[in-house]
Parts: structure tokens; sequence; C-alpha cells
């Protein structure tokens, strides 16, 4: 540990061994070290060893779980976008070698009580109990409107402006009910809540392209999901970033991040061992987490909470027509919430779990100081839970942009249902450290014959 | 026509026994004294012939020096076909971090797993601190392979791969795990991102 480093990374979530593989890519001399014993930090997948350690050290799994090593249990529930960025980052890197993926089987919504399929053809959203016969003539409309849009053509826009008239206009100019306007805004727009009505209607559409292209690549959902859990993420950049000369330390106590006079930063204790470099970025775990850290000195802030159970179920979803696994989106104004509640669900098809378990995540922004009950709609369509285990997690978000004292800290894990938040802080910390944009390219081929 | 296997190999054992040193051996026949681990490459390949004419191709892994400090990835052991735990044979302490190595492949790789221990450095005898006896017998207790080799020389490289390649199951289909490139028929379930989007991309509606 005497070396100097360009860069420590502390944490190995799935947004610090991005950075640490393409930092390595670039160049950069990398120290990436973890207090826990496994990778993923609060992206990571369990065993079942791992899983009871962490969430109830005093009891074993019980044995009709079956084996430990069948077990990959996601903390926190986040599905891949077909067309998103993250897979972009995926084949650039050519990180995909390590990795297999599989389709989420269905994306369901919830409407006045019940669940329907989000239709991924024509004929399933003419036979769609979501929307009556004239409202599923205005949505074809409407859809027609975003699939006509084009940037040149003014006569594709029907006196509309994207960046300038807000969604709520577009809503009206169909005139869409607002069971429709949930269904778009969350099942498809993935928005978390109705602030997006009042802004322009741009990023909707966006969004609603992005859902579409993603839905239109596999056919089932808009998302994929790695075999053995979305911890095989992190562990593969971080072998991306040890191919590249990275040197990894995992259980390694952090117990103190070294400053200069001036407050940069000069280095990280663990123990009697202090290892310099020239810079570090890590998650808000090693940095006080909302309280006051080296120097007296706050670097992160909470920025509300995620509340999030882990049910393991020994049946389907009802009403899923028996999907291996599902995305369920109950959107706010269902529920008289201001934030949706989401449901991931993946099960053996994914390696996650023994045959016949089933993994869903209910997960929720908190708004009151009662975050279990919030989740209750959602608990309720799952109907009888083997087990639960709650956590509620705070949202930190830095303070600074760490260019004054070389500290760059990463942002929580948010509650939306995928990754698309995780890279554009990738993208934005990666700018922060080395003063450009990083350029997505495809890697030589470097398997050597 | 001769039958074409692929297998998912994967290296263990100490920093320093020669774990990089033996694949380069093995795979390019080259011998570096003061060899710096590769850079950059994800695995390396070759393909061993077997009698029949039957061929194995083995994508080999190298910890990338992940072992260094205790933190190698699950991910690197997964859907390994097969593995080879290397010691050096002048350092006693090598063969007992190798018998960790084997106890975990045990306890989390694939049962079917063909694991050979390899007793490197043989170009340095004269040093030798584990005998012969002692590692063939832990070998043979653990159903291993066993062999000593020396990657200066070549000495035993070709032979304990080619050991591996016959004791590998090749009554079944090409495996599909671990050598998931080789056999993309057998993968079909699973979704191929490096296939370009489908053309019917922009005409779906969800509506």
């Amino acid at each position: 540990m005497d070396e100097e480093y360009d860069v420590i990374v502390l944490g190995t979530g799935l947004t610090e061994c991005i950075l640490s593989g393409l930092l390595s890519v670039e160049g950069k001399k990398v120290l990436h070290m973890d207090r826990n014993d496994y990778y993923g930090g609060e992206s990571a997948s369990l065993n079942l060893t791992q899983f009871f350690r962490k969430f109830r050290p005093n009891q074993s799994p019980p044995t009709d779980l079956g084996r430990d090593r069948d077990y990959a249990v996601d903390l926190i529930p986040k599905f891949i976008i077909a067309s998103g960025e993250l897979v972009k980052i995926l084949v650039h890197t050519d990180v995909l070698r390590y990795l297999e993926f599989k389709q989420i089987a269905g994306s369901f919504v919830y409407k006045n009580g019940k669940i329907s399929k989000v239709p991924s053809t024509e004929v399933e959203a003419a036979r769609s109990p979501l929307m009556g016969l004239f409202e599923k003539y205005r949505a074809k409309k409407f859809f027609e409107f975003l699939q006509g849009w084009k940037e040149e053509d003014p006569a594709t826009h029907q006196g509309l402006n994207l960046d300038k008239d807000s969604m709520r206009k577009v809503y009206q100019h169909f005139g869409l009910e607002p069971g429709t306007q949930d269904f778009i805004g969350h099942a498809l727009a993935l928005y978390l809540d109705d602030d997006y009505i009042n802004k322009p209607a741009r990023s909707t559409y966006e969004r609603i392209v992005l859902y579409t292209t993603s839905m239109a690549r596999w056919g089932k959902s808009p998302y994929i999901y790695p075999l053995y859990g979305l911890g095989e993420l992190p562990q593969s950049f971080a072998r991306l970033s040890a191919i590249y000369g990275g040197t990894y330390m995992l259980d390694k106590p952090i117990d103190e991040i070294v400053l200069n006079k001036d407050g940069s930063f000069e280095g990280v204790r663990s123990g009697e061992e202090t290892v310099r470099a020239k810079m570090v970025i890590g998650d808000p775990s090693y940095f006080g987490a909302g309280k006051e850290a080296e120097g007296g000195k706050l670097r992160v802030v909470e920025d509300g909470k995620v509340v999030r159970a882990i049910c393991l179920l020994k049946h389907p979803i009802p009403g899923t027509e028996e999907s291996d696994s599902v995305q369920i989106i109950i959107p706010q104004n269902q529920v008289n919430r201001r934030n949706d509640i989401y449901i991931a669900m993946v099960s053996s098809t994914h390696k996650v779990c023994a045959d016949n378990i089933y993994v869903a995540i209910v997960s929720t922004i908190v708004e009151t100081s009662a975050p279990e009950n919030e989740i209750q709609p959602g608990l309720h369509l799952l109907g009888s839970i083997y087990d639960k285990f709650v956590t509620v997690s705070p949202i930190y978000t830095p303070v600074a942009d760490g260019k004054q004292d070389h500290i760059y800290i990463t942002r929580s894990y948010d509650a939306t249902s995928h990754f698309e938040t995780v890279v554009e802080d990738v993208f934005d910390v990666f700018k922060r450290v080395m003063g450009k944009d990083l350029e997505l390219k495809k890697r030589e081929s470097d398997v050597e014959q | 026509m001769s039958k074409q296997f692929q297998f998912k190999l994967v290296l263990l054992g100490e920093s320093a026994v020669g774990k990089s040193s033996l694949v380069l051996r093995f795979v390019k026949d080259q011998f570096d004294d003061y060899r710096e681990s590769t850079i950059g490459a994800a695995f390396l390949t070759q393909t061993v012939t077997l009698e029949d004419q039957t061929t194995v191709k083995f994508e080999i892994w190298d910890t990338a020096g992940q072992e260094r400090y205790k933190s190698l990835a699950p991910m690197y052991y997964r859907n390994a076909n097969c593995a080879v735990v290397v010691y050096d044979i002048t350092q006693t302490a090598s063969l007992e971090k190798a018998k960790t190595w084997i106890r975990e492949l045990q306890r989390q790789a694939d049962p079917s797993i063909v694991i050979a221990l390899c007793g490197n450095k043989l170009d340095l005898s004269a040093r030798r601190q584990v005998t012969e006896e002692e590692a063939s017998k832990y070998a043979d207790e653990e159903g291993l392979l066993w062999s000593e080799t020396s990657a200066k020389t070549g000495e035993g490289v070709n032979a304990i791969f080619n050991a591996i390649a016959k004791k590998l199951p090749l009554t079944a289909p090409p495996s599909a795990r671990g050598a998931r490139a080789a056999a993309p028929g057998t993968t079909r379930q699973n979704v191929d991102l490096n296939r370009q989007p489908t053309a019917r991309g922009g005409e779906a509606c969800n509506c």
C-alpha cells in the first residue's frame, strides 16, 4: 500500500466500479477499496449467508430456502433499460463479455385497484382494459403524433412546441384523461411524481421514445436483467479496471480521509497504513453520510429517503400471468401519494434464488414518518409474503463538485426503476475528474488467439 | 467432421507462483523472467487437439491481480468448467493457499468443475520445499489432477492442459455455460446486446 496512485476509489458500488474501469482504461493508476468483503456496496447482490448477516445477524437462513449459493439478492431494485445509456457503456467497454442477460418478462401498471399489462403490441393495446374505446382512439392519435414527430418538419408538430409547451398542454391537445396521463407519465415516461406535467414536454417525449425503442428491442418489456443479479455489474467493471492495472482491496476498513494543510485530499488511512493519491472518488458512506466528516466539513447532505422492502415469495405475483419477472408501477395518484410505488420482481430464471422462490422489492420515496405503511398498497399486491426485509435508506447528494479539494463524491442510488441516473452521475464525475467528456469508443477486441 | 468444444478455464493461486507465465507458455510458448501482468487482456484462448481429433478450446481467465488482496469476484469462477490452481514448489505456504482456493471452488463453483493442482517452478527444484508425495497425496484425496510444471522451460505445461481436456465431459453438447461466445445457439434464451436493434424499432407503439 506504500505506492502512490492517481486515484483512490472508495466503495465498489456500480457507479464507483464503472468509474474505476473507465479511468483505468484511460491509463490512470487506480486503487479501489471497499470496507465490505464483497463487491457492490449498496448495489450488491448477496447470497443467503451475506444477506442474513446484513439484515438479521442473529439468525441463520431457514433451511427451506435452499442452497446459499443459489442466491444473489439485490439490495436495490433496478432493471436495465434495453436502449439506455448503461447498455451503451456495457457495449463500448466490452464488459458485456462477462455477463449474460435475460428479459424482464412483463411490465404492469396499477389502475383502479388492479394491475394490467402495459401493452406492448397494438393487439394488446386494443384489448387492454386500461382505457375505454374513445380514450384508446385519442391515445392512438397521441402516439401517432410522437412517432411522426420530425424536428425539421413543422407539419408534424401540430402547432405544439416541445421546448416551450408543457406536457399538460400536450395532454390537453389530445384530450387525454387523467388516468391515461398517469399511465403515460409514470408507466412509459417513468416519472416518479407529477412535476413533469408543468415542464416543457421535450424530456417526456424523449423518455417515451426511450421506452418504446427499448420495448421494441426484445419484445416483452423494455428491461433486461443480468443473470446472477445486479451485483454482477460492478464485478464486471471491477474486472475491467483490474485488467487495465487497477488494484483491488476488499474487506479494508477506511478509518480516515487524510487532508493536507489547505484541506485538500492527501490520502486514505486504514489502520496504521496511509496510502496517498492525487484524488479520491467514493460513495457518500465514506464521507460522513450526512454527518460532519474530517475537518468538521459537511460533505454530503440528505436529499430524501427511500423505503425498500425485499420480499421473498413462494409464488409469482398474482395477476401477472405467472411471469417469472415483472415490474409493477403504482402511479402516485392512484393511491393518493406524491411519489409512485414500484415493485420489481425476479426469480430463479435469473439465477438469483432457488427454484420456486420469487424475490420482489417494493419501494418508494418516503413521504411520512411511517415509511413501511406507505408501501402497503404494493405489499398488498404480492399475495402471501414468506419473509420481508425492510430498509429505509437516505439518499445523499454531495455538497461540492470536488474540484477544490479533489474529493469527488458519487450520489446514492435513487428510487428510479433503472440505471439511467447512475450513468448520468458517472458521466458527471468523469468530466469533473478528467476535465473532458467521456467518449465512448468501442475497445479493440482484446481476445488474443 | 471433428467436434469442437469450448470451456472456461480459470487460474487461481497466490501471487507470484507463475499463473500468468504458465498461460503465456501454454498459449504463446513464451517466457519472460520479469514479466509484468498482461494489461487489457480479458482472457486468452488456446486449443488442444485430442487423439480422436476432437478439439478443446480453452477460454483462459487470468486473475488480473485481483487475488492479491483477497478481492477476486465470485463472477470470476462463475460457470468455470475447469480450474488450474497453481502453487510454487519452492514455497510451502503457496500450497496452503492453493488448498484454500480449492476449498473455495468446491464450495462455490459448479460441482462438475475439473480442478488441476499444478506445482510450478520445477526448474528451481534445487530449492524445493513441497515434495511430490505431499502434493500428489492431497490431490488424490480431493480427486484433483496433479502435476508439476516449469513455465520457464515449458516442462509439463502442455501435459497438464491436455490432461484437463481429456477429463472434461466431452459427451455432452458443447457447454453453453461459461464459454458463451462459442455456442450462440445454446444461449438463444438470453438477449444478445451486440445484436443490432430490430427493424421494428421505429414503428412500435405501446398504446
